[in-house]
């Protein structure tokens, strides 16, 4: 799916922090939102691409999809889990 | 059956420092026995004049309160421990915080970073750090336990927190406490302490509370607050607390520490119990020294501290096990932990089924924890310093007893005194010569007093007479120009 294609209800950027802010800053956005609904994460290739959607799935989110931008960043899609 | 009693330090003034007794005893009551038949001082320690067990003792078999077994008539068998706990001075439940207290706090910037690592854990996370930005806690006594609870709860968000202290920091303090620092000498407790957490973490607001904790101010103080700490270091302050917080329907974390031991719990929660359920009355004024006449060794409040800031953001976040009908207990020294439980009681007075006390200013406090004189018992003679002094340099015929621990004695000397410890009195009273004035010194002048009086129920005639203030005011008097005071 393109990114067009999600209802995103908030977008936040991590690509100016390292970790554990990147996992911590997104954490705070996603409870933010109501369940069900979408945030839409830009972070850096490499080490929060690979913390960032593990950590968040650990803790009852779900990560509908990557999307590689081709210039070392990423879109990450992820639905509010349940509390 | 073979078993061990062990016992908390400040009872081991009436073993002769043993701090573990192997015996042979069927029940609870058949160890004390034989406790008692092997020191015999232990039993004014234990048991009141009618041989009732005191009320701030409690005695747990293997972790369980007595109470909740068989009584004294607890049976034993072969390798049960029996511990002795004595009031010192030293489950999962919901949260305290409302779910929209929670909600209306909001997470900045700032603030992620300076709490990402309890942001990180998944037992705190974003709605339990928000609980503990929301939150409200007054931490009464900032020494150096106080002083380590105050530091933890505002590095951790706390919102407000409350520092109730009426003292000013002092040179002894300093090396127990970490939120004071040499410059704050003379300065109150409570200032000194606002503006170190001022550094630590500005984003928290701090209220300095400079004063006494009293029956007309404390409901008012801690009405503010949603949880208190009880920090404090004297009984009349802690029954005080404990009293006005189940009153007021407010948790209470409680901390304490004697030279090595520390203990913790959380009273004045609906289902646990209060310091009135533990320990309904506190030991006779003098018995147990107070922290500041006994020393602790300093890393200790960084331990207890620590432990007691925990149990905060247990209550605050509703999140881990709190101890509530749990005692924690531990002996940095010999490095022992038990988790005692302990319960509510029915019948205790301010938080049982039929409570008889419902304002705190009802209570005498004072009279309650022994500081007031009892108008029927017969009065207690004083010496001032200067009249001891004369006495001595006169060469008047005299014994002067020194009734304080070793440890005591070590820092601070008193040359020419027959050494008899508090315990040994009794069967000691053989070397007194009743003929002749005897002049009882202890650290701060109330030991000295249970000392005159210990002897007269033994049946001593002579006259005897307590050094006014003791050692601590005595000490400048007597040896104005020798080395005696470190």
């Amino acid at each position: 799916m393109a990114i067009n294609d999600y209802t995103i209800t908030d977008t936040i950027d991590i690509t100016d922090v390292t970790c554990p802010v990147t996992f911590v800053k997104a954490k705070v956005a996603i409870e933010e939102l109501e369940e069900g609904e979408i945030l839409r994460i830009h972070l850096n290739h490499g080490e929060p691409l690979e913390n960032v959607p593990r950590s968040l799935g650990e803790e009852g989110h779900e990560v509908l999809e990557k999307i590689d931008n081709g210039d070392g960043t990423w879109e990450l899609i992820v639905k509010r889990g349940a509390d | 059956m073979k078993i061990r009693i062990i016992l908390a330090a400040s009872l081991k003034t009436f073993t002769d420092r043993t701090p573990e007794v192997a015996l042979e005893a069927d029940t609870v009551s058949g160890a004390l026995q034989a406790l008692t038949d092997e020191y015999p001082e232990a039993a004014r320690g234990l048991f009141d004049e009618n041989g009732d067990l005191r009320g701030f003792v409690n005695i747990y078999v293997n972790d369980r309160d007595i109470r909740t077994l068989k009584g004294i008539g607890t049976p034993l068998h072969d390798g049960d421990e029996i511990f002795l706990i004595p009031a010192i001075a030293g489950g999962a439940c919901e949260s305290v915080i409302s779910t929209e207290r929670m909600k209306a706090v909001t997470i900045e910037e700032k603030e992620i970073r300076r709490y990402s690592n309890h942001l990180q854990l998944k037992e705190i996370s974003i709605k339990g750090q928000k609980r503990i930005m929301a939150s409200r806690v007054l931490v009464a006594g900032i020494g150096a336990l106080g002083g380590v609870v105050a530091e933890r709860l505002a590095a951790a968000g706390v919102g407000t927190i409350g520092l109730a202290d009426a003292q000013e920091v002092t040179l002894e303090g300093l090396q127990t406490q970490t939120i004071h620092s040499t410059r704050d000498l003379e300065r109150p407790r409570a200032a000194a302490a606002k503006d170190r957490l001022k550094k630590l973490n500005p984003l928290v607001t701090t209220v300095a509370h400079q004063e006494q904790l009293t029956g007309d101010n404390v409901e008012e103080i801690i009405a503010d607050y949603d949880i208190v700490v009880d920090a404090t270091d004297n009984f009349v302050s802690r029954y005080l607390i404990s009293d006005a917080c189940v009153l007021n329907g407010k948790p209470e974390v409680f901390g304490a520490m004697y030279q090595y031991e520390g203990v913790v719990t959380v009273l004045g929660t609906k289902d646990g119990p209060c310091l009135r359920c533990l320990y309904p009355s506190p030991p006779p004024a003098g018995i147990v020294p107070t922290c500041a006449a006994s020393g602790v060794v300093n890393t200790l409040p960084g331990i207890i501290g620590a432990m007691i800031a925990t149990e905060v953001l247990k209550l605050i976040t509703g999140g881990g096990e709190p101890l509530i009908g749990k005692v924690l207990a531990m002996d940095s020294w010999n490095l022992r932990y038990h988790t005692l439980h302990t319960g509510k009681d029915s019948g205790c007075p301010v938080c049982g089924r039929s409570p008889v006390i419902r304002a705190v200013q009802d209570i005498d406090y004072d009279d309650f924890c022994g500081l007031r004189e009892d108008p029927d018992e017969e009065p207690i003679d004083l010496i001032e310093p200067e009249e001891l002094a004369r006495r001595i340099s006169d060469g008047d015929r005299i014994t002067i007893v020194d009734v304080r621990e070793p440890h005591e004695r070590a820092v601070h000397r008193f040359p020419g005194t027959l050494i008899i410890p508090i315990g040994q009195l009794a069967r000691r009273q053989k070397e007194l010569d009743p003929e002749i004035d005897t002049i009882f010194v202890c650290m701060e002048g109330k030991r000295s007093i249970l000392a005159i009086r210990t002897l007269r129920e033994a049946g001593y005639t002579g006259p005897m007479y307590s050094l006014k203030g003791g050692f601590e005011t005595a000490a400048q008097i007597i040896f104005p120009n020798e080395g005696a005071w470190l």
